[in-house]
């Protein structure tokens, strides 16, 4: 049950916020309170309205009714600069920094320390490096911001914000990128600040984090409030059935329909022989059943991505050779795998996959119009009555085919790419993070789909950073390692997340 | 407290860095200085000084409109109106002056003036309408050439006048004939306005916000930084600056020609890529700018000691430059890239 009035006159008081997006509702008056010195996480699935509700406050986008109290006073910001001016600082997602410009630069851009108009630039080299040396990291900070990765990118953007000594800090999905020391760095950042007096906003889709580092929770579900409880209070199991409004025993079912599930007998539908290319990954063989779900295990950089783009014909091979449906494949590309029946859906579904401005139905025939060919139009009731099988099938929300895709969440914009390739009736479905940035409830949705295709005898290659799904859904895993593959596990026995990792640290002694 | 501490070097060495950043403004000196060599070998005289300050004072126009290009194009636009502003403000020098009688200093203030409102005007409109920088400032570039042919349609001379006289006085810095060389006053504002904007864009906020803008614009606005001033601040710099440039030509000329500088937007453009600035924003400096105009001028002066040379070569062979630029510049970003992953 939602707790009670806590004690503590609230920082942030946000009461009925409602939110429109021509025609759809992403918050349908939310409360939200924020105390000094506590660091409460928004819970929610994709879509659940937590990203909208801190774009809210942020000054991002105005909201359509409710009332914001900051200090009691009521406030509604025009830009996220006037957020900024009253002390609510946002440290979002992807890094929102200029990567042309220094790391100091990136510190104190806009506040630059000042000789007359002129930056003094050596001061701020200075207030720089102890910035980030009170954080715990340390960098080159004339460096160019370009030429560090995106986790210490990452944490420069959080350094930022921590700097403009903000009453109210938020932090939106800013693990996401981290490593688990990175991550630990800025657990500890975080309780600094918050026994200094910072009240800070949570959003993380890894519940371990959420529940080392909050002290209150507020759970969304489709833009409405479910409640707010003391993290003490409130057991993972039961957030989880919050968050999705059913009992969370999905997952548990799909461990149990993959492993009913036997291929060994099948013929291959792909058959890679010392595939291979110069500077990406090293030659590969790699085989594929029909129905059988390979799963491709590694760290990040490891050449997961890259060795699935050969077989997909998005990179061209500069080695081996690859069979498929037992004859052999010459001049590979993306256009003649889409032909062949192999569908790749790639990482980054926003620059890669789907055209944000046209609708739902549009981006789901984009692949079958162009395996028809472009002087060939799909009748009109037949492409209605496809999408709407997809969108019920998928569960795609909101269950509006003529919805531009940009307005739906990552987790739902994800469907919409996989209901793409369904469309086509591929042999072989290539997954690349398919799961990556969305909920526990997308998430469960579509490792079901892909559990319910190889089945029907759909091959997958499936890419994932983690391993709990790499484990549940393969039959088999290919395991990564400095862009070489390094083992194949088959059995049972050694299907698990520990052997996973012994494979990688044994892979990497060896050489 | 103890905290661990995370220790990341940079990817590519600062050093590289540098180089990488430095590749296109150092092929463009080292072509003007194999331009420069290649007419000093070929032709007597070539290696008089007066030569060199040529450049300065039959480029100063472009060499204005070019660094005000540069704001724009480092912020990520692009402002096509810049030739016509150009030869608008000569023609309202003329009208104002000649015609109106009003006098030259107020001519010259109100001149300016416009040509920074009008830089404004359409900024507004670029950043608050969302409108595309191309299409906004191509309606500069009608409107004002047809507002210049509507003022006259034929050649205004201002030699009457005596302040149109300022200019061309020039400053002597020794003999001619003893190596020395002459430079007018022209010049040195054109100087003026290369320092000037140099230290804003390194040195000041608006200079590193413009930077930061042309690097993300989303980025540039949840950082918050004043984005909205930005965009238009750089269009206001670009219409004074092509304001200024039409008071400069109509001192070097001191008449309006209602059909001059057609096309100069282009050459200001070309000037600026090949000074090593990226079209896309973000990256390049304003004294790239002034090592591109020179190149310009450097084709032009070996086409005029050939002596039988057409003066369309200039253009020919700033095409092939520009071209082998914009390769240059996709071949070092690709190359960064790639080592970024």
């Amino acid at each position: 049950m939602p707790a009670t009035a806590p004690p503590g006159a609230a920082l942030v008081q946000m009461t009925g916020i409602v939110k429109d997006f021509t025609g759809v509702r992403a918050l349908d008056g939310v409360d939200f309170t924020l105390r000094p010195g506590e660091i409460h996480a928004v819970m929610g699935e994709n879509g659940a309205g937590k990203s909208t509700l801190i774009k809210v406050l942020t000054g991002v986008h105005g909201h359509d009714a409710g009332e914001i109290l900051l200090d009691g006073e009521p406030v509604r910001f025009h830009s996220p600069k006037a957020a900024q001016a009253a002390g609510i600082s946002t440290v979002y997602q992807e890094v929102n920094l200029t990567d042309n410009l220094s790391v100091a630069e990136n510190l104190f851009a806009g506040r630059e320390p000042r000789l007359g108009p002129f930056i003094n630039f050596r001061a701020m080299r200075r207030k720089a490096k102890a910035l980030l040396d009170d954080i715990g990291i340390d960098l080159n900070v004339a460096a160019p911001l370009s030429s560090y990765s995106i986790a210490m990118q990452q944490l420069v953007a959080i350094a930022r914000a921590v700097d403009i000594e903000s009453k109210v800090l938020i932090l939106d999905e800013p693990t996401s990128s981290l490593d688990r020391d990175e991550v630990e760095v800025l657990l500890g950042v975080m309780r600094r600040l918050a026994a200094d007096g910072t009240a800070m906003v949570f959003i993380s889709h890894f519940l371990d984090q959420v529940y080392e580092i909050s002290d209150r929770m507020t759970v969304l579900r489709n833009g409405t409030l479910v409640g707010e409880w003391a993290t003490a209070d409130l057991p993972q199991s039961e957030l989880i059935g919050h968050m999705l409004g059913r009992e969370a025993a999905t997952l548990e079912q799909i461990e149990r329909a993959a492993s009913a599930h036997r291929v060994e007998d099948e013929e291959p539908l792909v058959e890679a022989r010392g595939l291979g290319r110069k500077g990406s990954i090293a030659p590969y063989d790699l085989t594929v059943r029909r129905g059988e779900v390979v799963g491709l295990a590694g760290l990040l950089g490891s050449g997961r991505t890259e060795t699935v783009r050969l077989i997909a014909g998005a990179d061209r091979a500069d080695s081996g050779a690859l069979q498929f449906e037992g004859r052999r494949v010459g001049g590979h590309n993306s256009r003649t795998a889409a032909a062949r029946g192999i569908a790749f859906c790639p990482e980054n579904r926003k620059t890669e996959g789907l055209v944000g401005d046209l609708t739902v139905a549009e981006n789901m025939i984009l692949a079958m119009q162009a395996s028809r060919g472009w002087a060939r139009s799909i009748p009109v009731a037949r492409r209605d009555k496809l999408v709407a099988e997809f969108i019920e099938k998928l569960g795609i929300r909101p269950a509006d085919p003529d919805m531009p895709v940009k307005n739906l969440s990552g987790g739902n914009q994800q469907k919409v790419l996989l209901a793409r390739w369904m469309l086509i009736e591929p042999k072989l479905l290539i997954l690349d993070e398919p799961t990556r940035g969305i909920d526990v409830g997308a998430k469960a949705d579509i490792q079901r789909l892909v559990a319910e295709l190889s089945a029907d005898g759909l091959s997958v290659l499936f890419v994932s950073a983690e391993l709990d799904e790499v484990t549940r859904l393969s039959d088999r895993i290919a395991v990564l390692r400095d862009r070489e593959l390094i083992a194949v596990l088959e059995s049972e026995a050694d299907m698990t997340t520990e052997r996973i990792v012994d494979t990688i640290v044994a892979g990497g002694r060896e050489s | 407290m103890t905290t661990q501490t995370l220790t990341e070097r940079p990817a590519r060495s600062t050093l590289f860095d540098g180089l990488t950043r430095y590749v296109p403004i150092g092929a463009t000196v080292a072509l003007l200085i194999a331009l420069y060599l290649g007419g000093v070998a070929n032709y007597p005289n070539f290696d008089s000084p007066q030569v060199v300050a040529k450049l300065f004072i039959d480029n100063a126009p472009l060499l204005v409109i070019a660094v005000g290009m540069t704001f724009v194009i480092l912020s990520g636009g692009i402002d096509l109106s810049v030739g016509s502003v150009m030869a608008f403000s000569t023609m309202a020098c003329a009208w104002l002056t000649v015609d109106a009688g009003i006098p030259a200093p107020a001519a010259l203030v109100m001149v300016l003036a416009f040509g920074t409102l009008w830089g404004l005007a359409i900024g507004a409109v670029i950043h608050y309408f969302n409108v595309q920088p191309f299409i906004a400032t191509l309606v500069g570039l009608f409107l004002f050439r047809g507002l210049t042919l509507q003022i006259n349609s034929e050649d205004v001379s201002m030699r009457e006048i005596e302040f149109w006289q300022w200019g061309m006085t020039h400053v002597d810095f020794g003999e001619i004939r003893d190596g020395g060389f002459w430079l007018p006053y022209l010049s040195f504002v054109a100087f003026a306005v290369v320092i000037v904007a140099f230290v804003t864009l390194h040195y000041t906020r608006f200079g590193r916000g413009v930077y930061a803008v042309g690097g993300s614009e989303s980025s540039a606005l949840l950082m918050g930084l004043p984005v909205a001033r930005t965009k238009i601040g750089v269009y206001a710099v670009s219409g004074f600056c092509a304001a200024l440039a039409g008071v400069l030509a109509a001192f070097a000329t001191k008449s309006a020609n209602p059909l001059a500088n057609v096309g100069a937007e282009l050459d200001a453009i070309a000037a600026v890529v090949i000074g090593g600035t990226l079209l896309t924003g973000g990256a390049g400096f304003v004294l790239g700018t002034v090592a591109g105009v020179m190149v310009w001028g450097m084709l032009n002066t070996l086409i005029a000691f050939q002596g039988n040379l057409s003066s369309w070569w200039a253009r020919i062979v700033m095409g092939i430059l520009l071209l082998a630029f914009i390769l240059l510049q996709r071949v070092l970003a690709r190359s960064g890239e790639k080592r970024r992953t």
